[in-house]
This record gives structure tokens, C-alpha cells and sequence, in this order.
């Protein structure tokens, strides 16, 4: 399972592997957003929270149906589900999935709040929901991403049955930076974000699994 | 969650020679796709340090039998009764990265495997110049000897082979006859798809005796209903 | 599947799993629903239109929950009912419950586009707005976009089981998450939206009998009507599959 992790990091960092993709694509939703609302402080720094958190889900997004389709255009999903069992499979890519986006987007986010006029005590909050709503993010994606797999340019599908089952983590993850960013207190938005992550953290390894093995039948 | 999972994997880690020495039996079998009924009764039987090439017409259900029996997909008809873990496949595809080296991609497929055997694959196949050569560089053969070479690393005792000597020149395909030959001395088997040439002598089985009549061609509630 | 069939079993509901048992009974049954369907909308709207006054608070615009409540109720219904008939596709493989999963997805489309239209032409007059980011509205626009998803993955599959099998596993999933989403939006925006018009939900009534009575029956004949459109497409979709079964035969 390490070994698996560790390949899949690997493959990920390596030229091709899109692991720069996600973070530019996080980048240049934070650029442009001032060019179209306009650059006055006061207003940026009131959808700063949104907006980062937005860029952050989309960005997870583009990069979700790289998880499975790769692995079964080459046959190499097919090779793994004969020694590993595709539940811890798709746990491990999902772990992958996480670290090279939504851990990344995390440690940028604050960063590129600077951007958009976060308030100075916005930046730990903000911080803090990504790093523990994102994992919900990969987890559903990693769902998704093994619904399609089988489904030539699924990529806009995925899309499709992934956002409405995003819209908790969006809710709860943007409510811990705007509070945050407000200097309101942020700890139940925060516990509930933590609750979506587990709870997906749990129930999408054996949904996924389910979906996998169909499509592999 | 990975701690179980590393168990299960180090159960796994049984001797090579234990694993070999093993009868793959098989009688009453249905196989198919979606419901299709391809081939229905099928029997046969592969008995340790013994090699079977599976012949019969495009379409029949060669593939679709290599998958059934490797436990990719379940049977229609009957059951399996062996151990899906002593079975490797080797499939048409040779799930290569083309961003990985040869040897970080055996190295890989061992850990998978919980053996240590990336060495003894690579040397199976004189992959050695190979080594340090990402799969994106390398030509349609070297492809399939390092796909091949995954059957060593695995370990398993029942090879599973969809025309394993497909771009294979006549060297690969002596490697190939030599790799099949250790195996099977071991007390190893092999079953093996193939059009050309046999890379060893084999036993024929003839899938077309097999073949599921046509209006038992669908196993699906709906043609029930049109009678 | 035939041969494992026991007697008892043939005596059960799930006999009607069976295409051929399933034709049967929707034939003789539909016409009855179909009559239902027209008979009591058309006597709720009717009656609910012409025949009851207008509201002191919101004037005749009140008139439009004949319409709005009974098509938002059979939104929510073609959505457990599509759960169920996965559930069903998933435990006991029975090609039927995933076929009827499959034509209640479209119908309840329609209801959800129907509740959200009616809604916005309401709200426009009442609210001031034709939209409102309410979580009731907003639970609907999710599902609407549910609804859209799973559409689409029935119609990227070319394989019916598979198709049925990921569509299964995604209206599960999805179900889980609707109830997630409804407390999330709760928490997210306090509502706009009036608490449920309909009695048996809170115990109490919220409206006259005057208008109650008329929108009863509009609901009732939404439900046939609802009925009526899911088996008719059900019937449609055996038939899909008995043709498509045909062809391979005659190509084999």
C-alpha cells in the first residue's frame, strides 16, 4: 500500500503527471478574479474567503479524473485489482490525490490570499478548512473518478455528479474562512467540515470500490 | 486501515515453491460479457509443471476466459474453485508508465507482490541495459518483455498469458521459452493464448467444443420475455 | 434465474420482477392509473383554480400551489423511488427495478423543473425576487443537478448492467449526500421559504381547509400521474431492451 502511495506520488511529480496543473490552475482563478470584480480592497477582501475556497474546489476538480483513467488506459488498474483489494486501491489514490492537490492548495491558499486583501487573521483559518475539507474533496472526487472510469472524456461527467455531492464540504470549508476572515469564532464550521472529511474518509473507498469493480467486470 | 492491508499483503509472502504445485481445475463453466453467453461448460485441467495454449476463432471468448479465470470478472454459469491469489495475468496491454524505469517499475510490481524478485525478472528478460530507461522510451517489444517480466516478480504459481508473443522478436521469444521452461520445472503452469507460433510445446485445447449455442447466447431476464 | 425460482417465491411481489409478469400487470393496470391521473388533476386544478377564493395575505397568486406543492412532492418521490429500485437493482439484480429507476429519473426532472418554475413565477409577485438562494430552493436546484448527473451517466454507458450498476451506486451515494446538503444549507442561510403546506408533515395545518381540500386532491392526482408516466416509460424501456435483445439474436 506504501509502495503504491509512493508510486503514485512519484508518477505524480514526474513531467506529465499534472501535479503543477491543479496549483496553476488555483493561480490563475485568484489572478483574474480582480480583473473581473473590479480592484478596489474593500470589496475583494469581502469574496476573498469564497473565492479562494472556490478556486481551491475547481482546481481539485480538473484534476480528479487523472486519479483512475490513466491507471485503466494503460491496463494498469487492471494488473493492481489482481493483488490489491480495490477498496484500500482507491484509498490510496485518493490519499495521492490529496497530498499533491488539496494539501498543496492549502499551504498556497494563504499565500495567494494576499492577493485578494484576506484579512491578517484570515490566513490561519483559511489555512486550517482547506487542510481539513479538502480531504472530502478527494475522497468524493476519487468516487466520481471510478463511476466514469470507463467512459471515454468522462472528465465534464465527472464534473457534473461531482459538484452536487460537493456542496456541503463548499458550504462548511467558505464559512470557516469568511468567519475566520471576520475575526468570528470558527470552531463549529470547522468541526463539521472535519465530520464531511471523515465521513468520506470512511463510506468513499467502498462506493468507489463498488463502482470499480463493475466497471472492471 | 494500512496496517490490516500489510497484513493481508505479508500473508501473501509465502515461499515461491510452496505456491508452486498447484492444479488448476476447471469443469461447468459459463463465461461471457454483459449478460452474453460465450462459452458454457467449459473443463480442462491444468496440472503443475504443465503448459496450455487456448485455440479457437476471434470472438469466442479467449480473453474472456483468461480474465474469468484470473478473477477480473465472475463466471456466468459454475464457480471458480481455485485461489485467485496463485494466479498472475499477463493481459494485451502491458501497463507500463511511461515516466517509470524499468527497474522502478518491477521494483514497484515486487513490493505489490511482497516478493523479491524485481532482480530475478529483470535478468529473465536481459532488461539489465534497460534499466534506467523510462517506458516511454522503449520500443513495442521491450514493452512486452518488461510486461512479461512481471510474471517472474509476481511469484505466482498459474501464469495466465494473452498472446504473450505479440512484437516479441526471436530473441524475446527464446527468453520467453526459457523463462516458461524454469517455471514449469518448478512446478509451475502456464495457459496461454496465442496465434503464431508456440514459444514451447504445449497441450491444445480447442475452445470452439465450448461454444455456447445461440439462442443461448443471452443470460438476460429480456430474451426470457420475448418467447 | 427461472429455475431458482421456488413456488413460494412465485406467490411473492418479486414475481413481478419479472419482465414478462412485470408487462403484464402495467397493461392492465395503466389504464386505470392513467384515468386516475387525468380525473383527479384535472378535478384539483380545476376546482383549485376556479372554485376557491383568493387569499386575504397573497391574492389569487395563491392559486399557483396546485400546481407547485403536488410537483415538488413527486420531485422528492422519483428520487426514493429511484433509491429504492437501486437498492433493489443492487441487492436482488432484478432487470426491472432498474429499469423503472431509469424512467423515473426524467419524470422527476420534469417535477423538480415544474416546482422550481412554478416557485420563481410566485415568488416573483410575493418575495419581490424570482429567485432566492433559500435552502429549500436551494436543495431543489441540487437536486435538479442530481437529476441532470444521473441522466448522463445512464446515457455515457452503453452497457445496461453497467450502466445500472453505477447508476445504483451514485443514487445511494447521492441520497446520503441530499440529506447532508439539506442541513448544510440550513445552516448556511436561514430560510425564506413557508413551512410546509402539507398537514401530515407537521402534525398541524398550515392552511384552510378551503384551499386544502382542492390541493389534497391535486396531490393525489399528481401521484397517478406520476405513476402513470414512470410505468408507461418502463414499458417503453422493456421494450427497448426486448428489441435490442432481438437484435443480437438475429445478428448471432
Amino acid at each position: 500500500m506504501i509502495a503504491l502511495l509512493l508510486r503514485d506520488l512519484r508518477l505524480a511529480i514526474r513531467s506529465g503527471g499534472g501535479f503543477g496543473l491543479g496549483l496553476a490552475f488555483f493561480l490563475v482563478v485568484i489572478v483574474l478574479t480582480p480583473f473581473a470584480v473590479g480592484p478596489a480592497p474593500a470589496g475583494l477582501a469581502a469574496i476573498a474567503p469564497g473565492v479562494l475556497w472556490l478556486g481551491a474546489l475547481l482546481a481539485a476538480l480538473l484534476t480528479l479524473d487523472r486519479i483512475f483513467a490513466l491507471d485503466w488506459e494503460d491496463g494498469s488498474l487492471e494488473q493492481l485489482a489482481l493483488v490489491v483489494p480495490l477498496e484500500g486501491l482507491l484509498f490510496v489514490k485518493a490519499l495521492a490525490h490529496w497530498l499533491t492537490t488539496g494539501a498543496m492548495l492549502a499551504l498556497l491558499a494563504p499565500v495567494l490570499g494576499i492577493l485578494l486583501y484576506l484579512p491578517q487573521g484570515g490566513a490561519l483559518p483559511l489555512f486550517l478548512g482547506l487542510i481539513i475539507g479538502t480531504p472530502a474533496l478527494s475522497f468524493i472526487g476519487a468516487f466520481g473518478a471510478a463511476l466514469v472510469v470507463g467512459i471515454k472524456r468522462g472528465g465534464l461527467l465527472l464534473s457534473l455528479l461531482v459538484l452536487p455531492l460537493y456542496v456541503p464540504t463548499l458550504i462548511m470549508g467558505a464559512e470557516v474562512a469568511r468567519r475566520g476572515a471576520q475575526g468570528m469564532p470558527y470552531d463549529v464550521p470547522l468541526a463539521l467540515s472535519a465530520a464531511l472529511s471523515l465521513f468520506a474518509l470512511a463510506i468513499m473507498p467502498f462506493a468507489g470500490a463498488a463502482a470499480l469493480r463493475a466497471s472492471l467486470r | 486501515m494500512c496496517c490490516s492491508l500489510r497484513g493481508g499483503a505479508s500473508r501473501l509472502r509465502r515461499s515461491r515453491y510452496e505456491a508452486r504445485r498447484m492444479t488448476l481445475t476447471v469443469s461447468g463453466l459459463g463465461i461471457g460479457r454483459t449478460g452474453r453467453l460465450l462459452l458454457r461448460d467449459v473443463a480442462f485441467e491444468l496440472a503443475p509443471g504443465t503448459a496450455l495454449s487456448v485455440r479457437g476463432k476471434n470472438g469466442l471468448g479467449k480473453t474472456t476466459l483468461l480474465r474469468t479465470l484470473a478473477g477480473l470478472q465472475p463466471p456466468l454459469e459454475g464457480t471458480l474453485s481455485h485461489d485467485p491469489d496463485a494466479v498472475a495475468y499477463a493481459a494485451h496491454s502491458d501497463a507500463l508508465k511511461a515516466t517509470l524505469t524499468v527497474e522502478e517499475t518491477l521494483r514497484f510490481w515486487a513490493q505489490i507482490y511482497a516478493t523479491d524478485n524485481a532482480a530475478a525478472g529483470i535478468a529473465a528478460y536481459g532488461l539489465d541495459h534497460l534499466r534506467a530507461r523510462p517506458g516511454g522510451e522503449l520500443s513495442a517489444g521491450q514493452r512486452r518483455r518488461c510486461a512479461l517480466a512481471r510474471l517472474v516478480v509476481s511469484g505466482r504459481s498459474i501464469w495466465l498469458m494473452d498472446e504473450p508473443t505479440a512484437a516479441l522478436d526471436a530473441d524475446g521469444k527464446s527468453q520467453l521459452a526459457a523463462v516458461l521452461r524454469t517455471h514449469l520445472g518448478q512446478g509451475g503452469s502456464a495457459m496461454m493464448v496465442n496465434h503464431g507460433e508456440h514459444p514451447i510445446e504445449c497441450t491444445q485445447l480447442d475452445l470452439g467444443v465450448f461454444e455456447a449455442a445461440p439462442e443461448a447466447a443471452r443470460l438476460d431476464a429480456f430474451g426470457e420475455a420475448v418467447e | 434465474m427461472d429455475e431458482t425460482e421456488t413456488s413460494s417465491e412465485r406467490k411473492s411481489l418479486w414475481q413481478y420482477a419479472n419482465p414478462r409478469k412485470f408487462m403484464d400487470l402495467t397493461a392492465t393496470m395503466l389504464p386505470w392509473v392513467w384515468a386516475l391521473a387525468v380525473g383527479l388533476t384535472a378535478l384539483g386544478l380545476v376546482w383549485g383554480f376556479f372554485f376557491t377564493g383568493d387569499d386575504f395575505r397573497m391574492g389569487s397568486t395563491v392559486k399557483i400551489i396546485y400546481i407547485h406543492v403536488p410537483s415538488a412532492l413527486m420531485a422528492i418521490n422519483g428520487y426514493i423511488l429511484m433509491f429504492l429500485a437501486s437498492l433493489v437493482w443492487l441487492i436482488r439484480r432484478h432487470h426491472v427495478s432498474a429499469l423503472v429507476a431509469r424512467a423515473a429519473a426524467p419524470v422527476g426532472l420534469v417535477m423538480t423543473l415544474i416546482g422550481l418554475a412554478t416557485g420563481a413565477i410566485w415568488g416573483q409577485p410575493m418575495w419581490g425576487t424570482w429567485w432566492a438562494w433559500d435552502p429549500r430552493l436551494t436543495a431543489f436546484l441540487i437536486l435538479c443537478l442530481f437529476y441532470l448527473g444521473y441522466i448522463a451517466l445512464w446515457s455515457a454507458l452503453s452497457d445496461p448492467d453497467l450502466a445500472a450498476d453505477l447508476t445504483s451506486i451514485l443514487a445511494i451515494v447521492g441520497s446520503v449526500f441530499a440529506f447532508l446538503s439539506r442541513y448544510a444549507t440550513q445552516f448556511w442561510n436561514q430560510g425564506l421559504h413557508q413551512g410546509t403546506s402539507v398537514p401530515v408533515a407537521t402534525g398541524g395545518r398550515s392552511i384552510d381547509d378551503v384551499f386544502f381540500i382542492p390541493l389534497a386532491i391535486s396531490m393525489v392526482g399528481f401521484f397517478f400521474l406520476f405513476l402513470a408516466l414512470v410505468l408507461t416509460r418502463a414499458r417503453t424501456e422493456v421494450r427497448a431492451r426486448r428489441l435490442s435483445v432481438l437484435r443480437a439474436r438475429q445478428a448471432a
